[in-house]
């Protein structure tokens, strides 16, 4: 898939050419005694579509809400644009939020509802029915101006949503979970015309969403969060090659996860006795790490070679019996099973459409994984 | 299965006992003769009696006033109230005020009216209004009870309502004030358009609370039917009663319709 590049294409939060847009720091919200958002810190730039990607009730709504002034910080300071946000109410905020809900005023027209924004700031009748007319050619929702919401379905309701919080032209749009109701193909028709929007108007958007693919799909950058804290930032691919935890290896994508101790800390490699695989995993670069140290390593199933003849290799080379296939359409997930009786998934392409010669069930195989296939985890 | 039986039957039964006397008094409403139980032909000219008796147009004529002016400010003070008690979270007097605007529902219609007499007894000796007793002094006690049906059917739709909605209007500029009339308003207007006409049907009904509060020259049409029938029933009230039930009927009937729509638009 040809997925289109978002603005942001520089990477100032690599090179550091420009001042974050959006400077959170130390931010906390407790609601009585309970921390909704812990000690948040987040640098976002202009032009950036961030994704706040993590599990329910993880606290993205909230700090999405703080950015739009419907919640105040218990602690820490949020900057847009160099301004501080703090007693800024709603109103008076540089943001335009779309809600999970949509809330579309239900006894106004679709146009209305667009028009809505541009009234309270002021501009007259003919120079906001162009501003609306324009956004609805944009959404592809011309045809039903005059329509009320109940009157819509869901996608079109959610593209009216999407054109009112974007006809004021924000500096921020702030996003929560907006494909949320839309069936998987809609969903990703919209993806694609989200990014295209987003290049387009040159907004910087920040999402909310707990869909991991979503999130690859949008994203310049990611934000995984989990109870109330940010646990990793980067971009998708850093974020699915590189995690910094078993959290966000486990929460993005499929993973092994294997418990190891250090046996060998060299410079150039290590190597993890590992019990589940009744042998060692060798990892084919250093990791700043001591003798007989607790450790992760977390390795995907795509890059899990199965083969029935023996790898031509040494490290890494384990025998197992196939124990199920899902058949996937694109890819099979090979459920295998090793000899210490822990299970494995692997993922194979299905390059041909019938292969007599396939693997299947029961058939004793050979798994390996390349020495740097895998992530090495301290917590 | 022989519930299937019984089950219309006492459905009926239930409804006879409710509707026979209101259909008979409508049936007895175009009665020709002169006797109220005795039925002599079909007849509307006691509906045209009713047209030239002075008493009974001006009656008509306060109640309606009355009436209207009533459910416009119950409906008002009542959105206000439900708004307060839905919206501004825990604040000091908050249980008092729940208590109270949903005491005239429970209260006697006696002793609402008797202690509303007192207070405006005591307000005329101590500040001198309401001068004297009349239509001000029903309209007033009127908006009284009403508000507190207003409340509660407002305060049912307040807490239903999706809070989203208004955060996206002040998120796209509005000030609150803006935000209530915009948005909060049109969206619970069935509620109101619902809460108004039961006010409205309630003032017209009222007897008990409006012989209280009245004064010389004020009477409402309960009263002036009451006061008719002490000298025995004529003719011409069953014909007024039976455009008082009409009234009533649409009013209730728009009422529950508009609470309906309400309910399926928004979605609930
Ligand atoms: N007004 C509130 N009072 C008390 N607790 C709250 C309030 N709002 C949110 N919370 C709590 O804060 C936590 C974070 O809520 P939030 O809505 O931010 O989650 P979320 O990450 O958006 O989850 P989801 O993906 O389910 O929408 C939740 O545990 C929630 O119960
Ligand atoms: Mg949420």
């Amino acid at each position: 898939m040809n997925t289109p590049v978002p603005v942001a294409t520089s990477k100032p939060w690599i090179t550091g050419a420009e001042p974050p847009f959006i400077r959170i720091s130390k931010v906390t919200k407790r609601f009585g005694d309970f921390y909704a958002v812990d000690d948040v810190s987040l640098d976002i730039y202009k032009g950036e579509l961030f994704c706040l990607l993590g599990g329910s009730g993880c606290g993205k709504s909230t700090l999405l809400r703080m950015l739009a002034g419907f919640e105040t910080p218990t602690e820490g300071r949020i900057e847009i644009d160099g301004q501080d946000m703090a007693g800024k109410a709603p109103y008076e905020r540089p943001t335009n939020m779309m809600f999970q809900s949509y809330a579309l005023f239900p006894h106004m027209t679709v146009e209305k509802n667009v028009a809505y924004g541009l009234y309270r700031d002021g501009m007259k009748k003919a120079e906001a029915m162009e501003k609306v007319a324009e956004m609805l050619r944009l959404v592809q929702l011309t045809p039903f101006a005059s329509r009320k919401p109940h009157q819509l379905s869901g996608g079109q309701r959610q593209r009216v949503a999407l054109a009112r919080s974007l006809v004021k032209r924000p500096k921020l749009l702030l996003l929560d979970e907006p494909l949320g109701a839309l069936d998987k193909k809609l969903r990703e028709e919209t993806q694609f015309e989200l990014i295209k929007i987003q290049e387009s108007l040159g907004v910087t958007f920040i999402v909310v969403t707990h869909d991991q693919e979503e999130a690859m799909t949008l994203a310049s950058r990611i934000g995984v969060m989990n109870a109330g804290q940010i646990v990793q930032v980067g971009e998708p691919p850093e974020i699915y090659e590189h995690p910094n935890s078993r959290f966000v290896a486990d929460f993005i994508g499929s993973v092994n996860m294997f418990e190891g101790r250090v046996t060998e800390d060299e410079p150039d490699y290590i190597r993890l006795g590992v019990a589940d695989l009744g042998g060692s995993i060798y990892v084919g670069h250093g990791v700043s790490c001591v003798l007989d140290q607790q450790l992760w390593y977390a390795v995907r199933p795509e890059k899990i070679r199965i083969s029935r003849t023996r790898p031509d290799k040494t490290e890494n080379v384990f025998r197992a019996v196939v124990d199920e296939i899902a058949y996937m359409g694109n890819i099979s997930i090979h459920r295998l099973k090793l000899p210490t009786g822990r299970l494995l998934s692997a993922t194979k392409a299905n390059l041909t459409r019938h292969d007599d010669e396939a693997i299947t069930w029961g058939d004793e195989v050979w798994v390996t994984w390349d020495d740097t296939a895998g992530a090495v985890l301290t917590r | 299965m022989r519930r299937n039986v019984w089950l219309p039957a006492f459905v009926i039964l239930g409804f006879v006992f409710l509707y026979a006397p209101i259909l008979s008094l409508i049936v007895f409403s175009f009665n020709e003769s002169k006797l109220v139980t005795v039925w002599g032909g079909f007849s509307t000219k006691w509906y045209g009696e009713l047209l030239r008796n002075p008493q009974i147009l001006s009656a008509a004529w306060i109640s309606l006033k009355v009436a209207v002016t009533s459910a416009t400010l119950a409906t008002v003070l009542g959105t206000l109230a439900a708004f307060v008690l839905t919206r501004f979270g825990p604040f000091k007097g908050r249980a008092l005020l729940t208590g109270m605007s949903a005491a005239p529902l429970v209260m006697p219609d006696v002793i609402t009216g008797l202690s509303l007499l007192l207070l405006f007894v005591a307000m005329e000796q101590l500040i001198g209004w309401p001068a004297g007793r009349g239509m001000t002094t029903i309209i007033i006690a009127h908006t009284t009870f009403c508000m507190a049906y207003v409340t509660v059917v407002a305060q049912s739709r307040f807490a239903s309502l999706d809070e989203s909605l208004e955060e996206a209007a002040m998120d796209l500029g509005a000030r609150p004030a803006r935000v209530f009339f915009d948005v909060t308003v049109p969206v619970i207007a069935p509620a109101l358009v619902a809460g108004w006409l039961l006010s409205f049907t309630l003032s017209l009904d009222d007897l008990v609370v409006a012989s209280f509060v009245t004064g010389p020259g004020a009477s409402t049409l309960p009263m002036v039917i009451f006061s008719k029938v002490r000298l025995g029933v004529s003719p011409d009230i069953n014909a007024l009663a039976t455009i008082i039930i009409a009234i009533v009927a649409v009013g209730v009937g728009i009422a529950t319709w508009q609470m309906r729509r309400g309910a399926r638009k928004n979605g609930g």
